[in-house]
């Protein structure tokens, strides 16, 4: 079943991508789509049976390699932590394989899309079920590949294709961090398999590792190298210029990849190597640092952003900061419950936001939107619903999860807890706003662009079953969680797949009462400053804006960001890049390499070819010649003895 | 006066004898038997070789020896008797219609290869300086009359008597090495030298006796420098004699060249390597370098059996069991390539002549698709390229190099076959990917024969390469 | 034996300084006379060396037939020596230098050789004294038995010659007339011989 589970939307790819001429687009989109469903089903079984029956599996498909002292074997982990992840993977993908079917209907290269989503899904399996870091790094750059041949999708847009290698080479900056933690975890233990690591970590504290004449400590190297993969894949502060790019890609995409699934990898990767990280305690407090700054950071940015898929980006990373946060103060499980409602509502609030976008003919900008609400009833109900559930809406999914990071930042022990508390707790207000600021200006107000307003449909039925179930999920994938994820039932639910900080459930339930209200107070400000802002005096942010002009423009441009690294890292990468091609490789290696050696191999046959004159006694002589040159060397070095 | 010959002794000569015999006998048939008869020689003159070949296996395993020594019969002789049978019996066949065309010089020139293979043979198994001497005039006459057998044509007499004297001088250095080498050891016999020279009281003379000796020998193999006859030959000779030049002859020479290396000289190992080395190198080199240049494909060929030979002298300098193993796997495939190859060039034939410029050959890829892949594979396998055989071949004598402890030479050889590489596919790319050129008229079939016969034997020689391999490891054991 | 070594110096430098008159020779037919003229002295120094069979060979062999038959050559074919040595000049120092080279190598290296008895020893076929046996039946003895495989190949080897002279040569060429004595012979009056009957005045 487990084998299924992972190998069933590789073959939909295989499917979809080598025949999909063959059988046609319609085709390759409902066997991809069914064996995704397929898949999903025996998730939820899988789930069942491994999370809430207990039963932990192992399945072994292949020898990966066998090479001295490493032994990498290609085997299924299944337990309560990889049982989340494939519910969400398969659900999310989906659904959101039945939702492109409607979005992507004009595309004449559908069979090529669905297979990509599909090998994207397979990759995303293979990583989660991992049961050794050599295959999760396997999926990872899978997902990786997926994802850039996924933004570039369009690639006759040179923007997607810009944004697909930005993507990609921001990525490599995280998996440099990665590669060098396997390494590092290869050489201290001497061992890539879970089992092995985690049996080994506790003997690991205190251990250095000597480079250049530092001495390390072993466990935080590590665990920082790691988490700066997770950093690059789950787009965190410093490494997260890709992701808003990346919404060049198709909105399913979008949903799938960028919010749902494979930016929550670092997450996970967290999660599953909770056992190392509990036991460094300085990474930890380097994880909550990242996770709340960009928690911050991103809600800023996405607080002025005007089209409506950067604005759900950002609103994405700032998730993943809370995610990180609640990792970083050993709160696993809890990141973990985010992680998976978060899953649903963000796949929900960007497919809504594809909705929109396809019933505005490829319209992104919000500020060319306006009153849709009448138009695109059904997409205006579901976006509401994800939008309540982001902004943390009692009794919506996100609120159970995000208020209990923000709890679990309370009270959490490492040096930067309380700081991430206040940031989070800023950024909770900053989400009502800026949701709610996309929801008016989307589909409240007066339409700013007639002709498309009054164009503007509801998408096709397979498009809206999709957001429906999601809708669902956003309101009811919270409170029936709750115990196992944050609640009494978690040490029995996730048992041994991730190593809880030993108090940090216990001090969340005997916190003051104002904690808890503090976000749900926080989410009602932002609610209505939006709804001030935007509904009655829709002059006022533009006031604001003028009179804060600086201000604006630095949240307007994502705190500069990208011209910074474009000064300080790209601009330099090129010259050096160019100085490699033209210097390095043209001049020197081309010159006295390949053209140089042809060169001079076409002199050597030219003045060879000059000796055979067809003279005879020219023959004879050089005869004679070798003769008399071989004797000479022998008289010299002296014949026999 | 030591021993009267006996008629069992005759036993391992009995191929020798079927070869000269039936070329005799051959003589007789043309000259009384008319037109008719004639026409059938050449099928008669491969019987006779295949009998030869049936009588060479037919002495089993094991050495003789007979007058008095001169003659040996060992694994290593059957080895490469059998090569050059076969090479002889190739060349006849891709001869057969070519020779139709002109008016006479037919049966002569199945006569004259029989006679000709006869001496390859005495040489294969001479154990003394004079049955080499004589094996290798036996041989080479032959092979200086069919050089020039075209005689209407210049280039054919040319060729004729350009290889004639030149090779009348190699024989006089080979003579004037015999003398020295036999004055200062008091014998011609190789068992006698390597006596005489493991005592010690030899100096320089022996030495330099055995350089005048290894450059007739280097003349027969073309290695250079004393391969300045091969590309003019074998452009100037008719396309069969060529075919013929490049296969049975090298195979022959190399292999009295193993055997006076290894028998008579093994005492002074040291100093014939050195020799060796230098000519391999020096083969090497130029094979690959000058056969950029080449527009005619029969002069390519010319410095690519130069190559080739260099390849070949790999394994000889290794002076060990596997070198010389290496060296008789070697002209067993490169026999069988170099036969396959020539069955293509003598294919190369249009209503007015036969063509033989590189450039004739483009788009033969899609003028005749099956044609252009058995030459195409023969040319990868002359290159080396796995997991055909030429592979194999360059692999067991680098491989044997660097167990002797020459890595300098090894890498030296990896690198010209890599420039060699070159041509071969330069060759393939003007097949396969250049405007057509007119077609050919379509393939004999005793071509399509040895075309099938050596691209299947170099296509499919990695699935079953015990054979020939283990024959070659007992010939080469037989030598030491 | 000094008159022995005054005859051997005399042949000896004779036939040096003829061998390099063969090839210093302007005219083509004194060569070869040179080459006789070498040949004679060689055979005296088999005399001296006691190889008379092998000097009267010299003598029947070399210059009656072979040397004979380069004069014909030369002079039927009329070859311009002088216009084929033209530009030979141009190779004289570097051909020099290797003759040089080598001759005084191969000086150096045979200079040093002593007849020692490993050679002795080796001998294959050691040569009977003279006071036994005539040197021609010595070869005799042995060319027959111990050298018959050698002598059989040399055999074979002038037949491959001959058929390659002939081979080489011979030209069937339509317009020649031939005498084909057998045919001539073969003719009978019926054949060779039509009586007409001619009527006078009328002719056939």
């Amino acid at each position: 079943m487990y084998e299924a589970i992972v190998f069933l939307p590789l073959l939909g790819c295989l499917i979809a991508g080598l025949f999909g001429r063959v059988i046609g687009a319609r085709a390759a989109e409902l066997v991809t789509t069914i064996l995704l469903f397929a898949a999903m089903v025996l998730s939820w079984i899988a789930f069942a049976r491994v999370g809430l029956g207990q039963v932990n599996a192992r399945v072994l498909v292949a020898t990966f390699m066998h090479s001295g002292e490493l032994k990498v074997d290609w085997a299924l982990r299944v337990d309560t932590l990889t049982a989340v992840m494939l519910v969400v993977v398969t659900t999310i993908s989906a659904l959101v394989h039945l939702y492109s079917i409607g979005y992507m209907a004009d595309d004449v290269h559908r069979p090529r899309f669905f297979a990509y989503l599909s090998l994207f899904t397979f990759a995303m399996l293979a990583l989660v079920t991992a049961d050794n870091l050599v295959q999760l790094f396997f999926g990872w750059e899978g997902v990786g590949l997926a994802s850039y041949l996924l933004i570039g999708f369009w690639y006759h847009k040179p923007q997607a294709n810009a944004a697909a290698i930005k993507a990609f080479i921001v990525n490599r900056v995280g998996d440099f961090g990665f590669a060098l933690g396997i390494f590092a975890i290869f050489k201290m233990t001497g061992a890539v398999d879970f089992e092995t690591i985690f049996a080994q970590a506790p003997a690991l504290g205190g251990k250095t590792i000597h480079f250049l004449r530092w001495d390390i400590d072993a466990l935080t190297l590590i665990c920082v190298l790691l988490f700066i993969g997770a950093m690059g894949k789950s787009a965190q502060f410093l490494l997260h210029t890709w992701l808003p790019d990346a919404m060049e890609g198709p909105t399913p995409v979008s949903a799938l990849i960028h919010a749902a699934t494979m930016v929550t990898a670092g997450v996970f990767m967290v999660a599953r190597l909770s056992p190392l990280f509990e036991l460094a305690p300085n990474a930890q407090a380097f994880v909550t640092l990242v996770g709340a700054t960009t928690a911050f950071f991103a809600a800023t940015v996405a607080l002025v952003q005007n089209d409506i898929k950067r604005i759900v980006a950002y609103s994405t990373c700032s998730q993943l900061g809370y995610m990180f946060v609640a990792m970083g103060v050993g709160a696993y499980s809890v990141g973990m419950y985010h992680l998976f409602t978060h899953a649903f509502f963000k796949a929900l609030l960007f497919l809504g936001s594809g909705s929109v976008i396809h019933a505005m003919h490829h319209e992104q900008d919000i500020r060319h939107m306006g009153g849709l609400k009448d138009r695109i009833r059904v997409t205006y109900y579901v976006m509401v619903i994800g939008t309540l559930a982001l902004t943390g809406f009692p009794l919506t999914a996100g609120y159970f999860s995000k208020d209990a990071i923000i709890e679990a930042a309370f009270a959490g022990k490492n040096a930067f807890a309380g700081y991430a508390f206040v940031l989070t707790l800023i950024a909770a207000g900053m989400t009502a706003f800026y949701s709610w600021r996309l929801i008016f200006k989307t589909f409240h107000g007066e339409p700013h662009d007639r002709e498309h307003h009054a164009a503007a449909h509801e998408s096709p039925l397979v498009m809206l079953v999709a957001l429906v179930v999601l809708a669902a999920g956003s309101i009811f994938a919270g409170y029936p969680f709750k115990e196992l994820f944050a609640g009494h039932a978690v040490g029995e639910f996730f048992r041994d797949s991730i190593r809880q900080s030993a108090t940090i459930l216990d001090d969340m339930h005997h916190l003051p009462i104002w904690i808890g209200l503090l976000p749900t107070a926080m989410m009602a400000a932002g609610f209505l400053l939006a709804w001030q802002f935007y509904l009655r005096r829709p002059d006022l942010p533009v006031a604001l804006a003028r009179q804060h002009d600086a201000l604006y423009r630095f949240l307007l441009n994502k705190w500069y960001f990208d011209e910074l690294y474009d000064f300080l890292l790209v601009r330099p990468a090129k010259r050096l890049g160019r100085l490699l091609w033209k210097g390095g490789d043209g001049w020197l290696i081309d010159g006295f390499g390949p053209d140089g050696v042809s060169a001079r191999v076409i002199d050597v046959t030219r003045n060879v070819v000059r000796l055979q004159t067809g003279y005879l006694y020219h023959y004879a002589f050089a005869m004679l010649i070798g003769v008399a040159a071989l004797i000479t060397w022998f008289m010299f070095t002296g014949g026999p003895h | 006066m030591d021993q009267a010959f006996d008629l069992p002794g005759l036993y391992p000569v009995l191929p020798e004898i079927a070869l000269v015999g039936g070329a005799m006998a051959l003589l007789m048939l043309a000259a009384f038997g008319g037109a008719r008869a004639a026409g059938a020689s050449n099928w008669l003159a491969i019987v006779v070789l295949g009998l030869a070949a049936v009588l060479v296996v037919a002495t089993g395993t094991g050495k003789y020896e007979a007058f008095a020594g001169s003659f040996v019969l060992d694994d290593f002789a059957r080895f490469m008797k059998i090569v050059t049978l076969v090479g002889s019996a190739a060349a006849i066949l891709l001869a057969q219609e070519s020779v139709g065309d002109q008016a006479r010089g037919q049966y002569e020139y199945s006569v004259l290869i029989l006679l000709s293979t006869a001496g390859m043979m005495v040489m294969i198994s001479a154990a003394d300086l004079i049955a080499l001497y004589l094996g290798l005039e036996l041989m080479s006459l032959a092979l200086y009359v069919i050089a020039a057998s075209e005689r209407d044509s210049l280039r054919s007499s040319e060729a004729g008597l350009k290889y004639f004297v030149l090779g009348a001088l190699s024989s006089g250095m080979l003579l004037y090495g015999s003398s020295l080498v036999y004055g200062f050891s008091g014998t011609v016999g190789f068992a006698g030298i390597a006596r005489a020279l493991a005592g010690g009281d030899s100096g320089i003379g022996l030495t330099i006796g055995l350089v005048f000796i290894f450059a007739g020998l280097c003349f027969k193999v073309s290695a250079v420098p004393f391969h300045m006859w091969t590309p003019d030959v074998y452009e100037g000779a008719p396309t069969y004699v060529t075919a013929f030049f490049a296969a049975a002859p090298k195979v022959a020479a190399m292999a009295v060249f193993m055997r006076t290396a290894t028998n008579a000289f093994a005492p002074i190992v040291v100093q014939w390597q050195q020799i060796i080395v230098f000519v391999a190198i020096a083969s090497m080199a130029l094979g690959a370098f000058a056969a950029i240049g080449q527009t005619n494909i029969k002069r390519l060929m010319a410095y690519s059996s130069i190559g080739h030979m260099g390849f070949a002298l790999v394994g000889l300098s290794a002076a060990t069991p596997e070198g010389l193993q290496g060296v008789a796997i070697y002209m067993a495939i490169y026999m069988a390539m170099t036969l396959g190859a020539f069955a293509c060039i003598l294919a190369m034939r249009r209503a007015d002549g036969a063509v033989e410029q590189i450039a004739d050959l483009a788009g033969l890829a899609r003028r005749s698709p099956t044609v252009a892949f058995f030459l195409a594979m023969l040319l990868f396998s002359l290159a080396g390229i796995p997991p055909l055989a030429g592979f194999f071949a360059k692999f067991y004598v680098f491989l044997a190099a660097i167990k002797a402890g020459l890595y300098a030479l090894a890498v030296i050889g990896v690198i010209t076959s890599v420039i060699g590489a070159y041509y071969y596919l330069l060759i393939i790319k003007v097949m396969y990917f250049d405007e057509p050129a007119p077609a050919f008229e379509p393939m004999r079939g005793e071509l399509r024969m040895v075309l099938g016969v050596s691209g299947l034997f170099v296509l499919l020689f990695f699935i079953y390469p015990r054979p020939v391999v283990e024959a070659a490891a007992l010939a080469a054991k037989s030598l030491f | 034996m000094t008159l022995a070594a005054l005859f051997f110096y005399g042949f000896a430098s004779v036939c040096v300084a003829s061998a390099f008159m063969v090839i210093a020779a302007r005219n083509p037919v004194h060569s070869v006379l040179f080459l006789i003229l070498a040949f004679v002295n060689a055979a005296g120094l088999f005399i001296l060396a006691g190889a008379e069979f092998l000097a009267m060979i010299l003598v029947v062999v070399y210059v009656g037939a072979v040397a004979v038959l380069f004069l014909f050559v030369v002079m039927m074919l009329d070859v311009d020596f002088a216009e084929l040595r033209r530009g030979s000049l141009t190779y004289l120092p570097v051909g020099a230098l290797v003759g040089v080279v080598l001759l005084v190598e191969l000086v150096l290296a045979l200079g040093s050789w002593v007849v020692t008895g490993g050679v002795t020893r080796n001998l294959a076929a050691p040569t009977p004294p003279l006071a036994t046996l005539t040197n021609t039946e010595a070869l005799g003895l042995v060319l027959y038995t111990r050298y018959v495989y050698f002598f059989q190949i040399a055999g074979i080897v002038l037949l491959v010659a001959m058929i390659g002279a002939i081979v080489l040569t011979l030209r069937h060429k339509p317009k020649v007339k031939r005498q084909i004595v057998a045919d001539q012979v073969r003719r009978t009056k019926a054949s060779a011989i039509e009586v007409r009957q001619v009527r006078p005045g009328q002719g056939l």
